[in-house]
């Protein structure tokens, strides 16, 4: 009826579909955070002394800081102390092959979507699949080892190439960078680990599919990149949990290293579970991504779709130390209902010659927070470096907030920095001409929503393209009738 | 029977009434024009009928072949066969003009249980329909309207109609903002679609258009209500005598 008030028509939340929960025993630790548990996880993995004393030292460290406030997100104190931090599938560590993967497991990655029989996988993409806190398989291993590819979980690249672990795990994020970042130090568990040797074009995207299954239990993998020179990799990631009531933690940490000429494109697509309509519940994503341009003529790119979590806490930025090098980051960040975001990046100009280049659409509706944040530094020796930005945010209803925070510091003269920023609702006109035309209003808004990311989605690999363009529509379902 | 009537239909905006009791008939085939002075309501009828938010029917029906449009949301609306062409047709951003139309033809095919056109299959077929009313691949690349010239927009918007294949057309102030060169292509584009099975209300301000899309039935509209009607002879002793004379004029 033209007379009903939007809000109450009822194609409400047939949104999160990847709330289950899978029934599997899991290997849990007690609760709550110590030297003890720190020692835990780390014999849990078998891992080398070095590596348990340098998680000893960020669990040191992160006891002597404090968790940041400064960013526009409110949520209660979260209580570390009753967060299990690690819980594994039982049936041992490591399964050898995908024979030995819990049939489970396997059913819960088919519900999701991918598929980890390498015969049915999509073409060209290899699959590390991480479960709560462990990596539970790894595809297409054997095809990429021929061009010496390594793709692994990060527990397996300790005891595989444990030099490369050391030589770049934390060079790039230090340990005690931030709270978030040192909790990972000291805690993380699984996460993907990937090594492009010299000269090498990895012959296939790279995918990790992340998943939080168990109740009260926080996951920090830890993600690791290396492209040597004129190496070049696109990386993606995906991830999903069961809705529950309580908010659960997420505090990852990238590490992306790009020597002379190489390429990392890091890809995400991020659907947490987001809470109810009215806050309950949600992910906590507080996370810390980070590439090194450290090579001549080096590229950097981050693209995120990010449509879940009840918050988001998370600045990929890039580094950029090697002369000519470039970085880009492409974000869609949607909020709805009760959901929080404050997300932007950091470009860091270090040497000559060196470009940015910032798109960000911000998507607000219901209640919801949307913040952009992001620094763009040029230091002293950056001669000739460039900037651009462009920060787009889209409100939908006029109860919801979209707030744009850019902060510019330039040491040298020549750079070049440039900012456009524009704010603009989606407009009854635009709604009624496309609900004329026989579009519903959720096919409307998702058309228009999906215009206005048109330069963001682009940069994404094809089907992860189409996967995003309909998250983008169930995200905002219920945000007009 | 008529397959759009519209009996004593009233009409507010923010709480004033424009409309004051509109009684239209069309039977199939017939294009009737509705002429009139600026604010006389003419496009509150237009936008009342395809049921814009903000226009509140307080009496009245519009029936399109027996349904009671105005029980239906605004898409169902156009799902039932009625089309509205904008005297402002809107920008979308990102959209492209090919991706919009495929959207809005198969939400149409899937309504009437019809299988949905893939993008190939879709591309012959608007390209077809676009090269007779000289919309080219460039414009159909374009988001929907955006940077669009006045002329580009209305034959896109006729494009649209004539892609819809819709029962009742409704045009609103299609030649506004046209020069005459774009006027006659617009029209031949009207025309092309005018079918025995289709009827058309003609909504405009100059007398002009009426000389290329000739209609069965004028109507004047001022002051809220149709206060003459008669054939297309009308339009010309409207061009001699202009509205002065019907302004404010009781029914």
């Amino acid at each position: 009826m033209a007379g009903v008030p939007r809000t109450q028509i009822p194609e409400l939340d047939r949104a999160y579909k990847y709330g289950f929960v899978t029934e599997i025993d899991e290997d849990r630790a007690p609760p709550g955070l110590s030297e003890d548990i720190v020692r835990f996880i780390s014999a849990k993995k078998g891992e080398p002394e070095w590596l348990t004393e340098w998680r000893l030292a960020a669990y040191r460290h992160w006891l002597k800081m404090t968790v940041p406030h400064w960013a526009r997100v409110n949520y209660p104190p979260v209580d570390f102390q009753d967060i299990t931090y690690y819980s594994a599938p039982k049936a041992g560590q490591g399964p050898k092959s995908l024979d030995e993967v819990d049939p489970q497991l396997l059913a819960t990655y088919e519900k999701l979507g991918v598929p980890l029989h390498e015969r049915a996988i999509l073409a060209g993409v290899a699959v590390d699949a991480v479960f709560d806190s462990v990596s539970v398989a790894t595809t297409y291993k054997a095809r990429l080892e021929q061009d010496g590819i390594i793709f692994c979980s990060m527990s397996e690249a300790v005891k595989r190439c444990p030099d490369l672990v050391r030589r770049y795990l934390g060079s790039v994020v230090p340990p005690g960078d931030n709270f978030y970042a040192a909790l990972n130090s000291a805690v993380f568990t699984d996460g993907s680990f990937v090594f492009i040797p010299k000269g090498v074009r990895c012959p296939m995207e790279l995918s990790t599919y992340f998943r939080i299954n168990a109740a009260k239990t926080g996951q920090f993998e830890r993600t690791l990149i290396i492209a040597e020179a004129g190496a070049v990799v696109s990386y993606l990631e995906g991830c999903t949990a069961p809705k529950r009531d309580e908010n659960q933690l997420h505090a990852a940490v990238v590490e992306l290293i790009a020597l002379d000429e190489a390429e990392i494109k890091y890809s995400t697509v991020q659907n947490w579970y987001p809470g109810d309509e009215n806050g309950k519940g949600g992910i906590y994503n507080f996370v810390t991504k980070r590439g090194a341009c450290r090579g001549r003529r080096s590229k950097i790119m981050w693209t995120q779709v990010e449509t879940g979590s009840a918050i988001t806490w998370k600045y990929p930025s890039c580094i950029l130390e090697g002369e000519g090098s470039v970085g880009e980051f492409y974000s869609v960040a949607v909020t709805n209902h009760a959901q929080q975001a404050d997300t932007g990046t950091k470009m860091i100009h270090i040497g000559r010659d060196t470009r940015s280049r910032i798109v960000s659409k911000g998507i607000s509706a219901g209640r919801a927070d949307n913040t952009y944040r992001g620094l763009v530094r040029v230091g002293t020796l950056a001669d000739r470096a460039r900037n651009h930005t462009q920060c787009d945010s889209l409100l939908i209803g006029d109860r919801c907030g979209a707030h744009t925070v850019p902060y510019i510091e330039s040491k040298n003269a020549s750079a070049r920095i440039e900012h456009e920023a524009t704010t603009s609702k989606i407009g009854e006109d635009q709604l009624f001409y496309c609900r004329q035309r026989g579009l519903k209003p959720e096919d409307a808004v998702a058309l228009i929503v999906n215009g206005f990311c048109r330069e963001v989605l682009q940069t994404l690999p094809m089907e992860f393209a189409v996967e995003a363009q309909k998250l983008l529509g169930v995200s905002l379902e219920g945000s007009v009738g | 029977m008529a397959l759009l009537q519209i009996e004593g239909l009233k009409v507010a905006v923010a709480g004033k009434e424009i409309l004051r009791g509109i009684d239209l008939e069309l039977v199939p085939g017939q294009v009737h024009a509705i002429m009139g002075p600026n604010g006389s309501g003419k496009s509150t009828l237009a936008y009342a009928i395809a049921g814009r938010e903000g226009y509140e029917v307080t009496g009245g029906r519009a029936l399109l072949d027996g349904t009671d449009l105005l029980e239906l949301e605004p898409e169902e609306r156009a799902r039932a066969g009625l089309f509205l062409a904008f005297q402002y047709p809107v920008e979308i951003a990102g959209v492209g003009g090919v991706t919009f139309l495929k959207t809005a033809y198969n939400a149409l095919r899937k309504e009437r249980g019809e299988s949905e056109l893939d993008a190939m299959q879709f591309l012959k077929l608007v390209r077809a329909k676009a090269t007779a009313l000289g919309v080219g691949d460039d414009m159909l690349k374009r988001a929907v309207n955006s940077g669009f010239s006045g002329g580009e927009k209305k034959r896109f918007e006729i494009l649209q109609m004539a892609l819809l294949e819709p029962r009742v057309a409704v045009l609103d102030e299609t030649d506004s903002g046209l020069d005459i060169d774009a006027l006659k292509v617009v029209a031949g584009g009207v025309n092309a679609l005018r079918s025995p099975t289709r009827s058309m209300l003609v909504i405009t301000h100059y007398q002009r258009l009426l000389d290329y899309i000739v209609p069965d039935v004028i109507h004047v509209m001022a002051a809220g209500r149709i206060v003459r009607s008669g054939g297309k002879e009308l339009a010309l002793e409207l061009e001699s005598t202009g509205y002065a004379a019907h302004a404010g004029a009781p029914a």
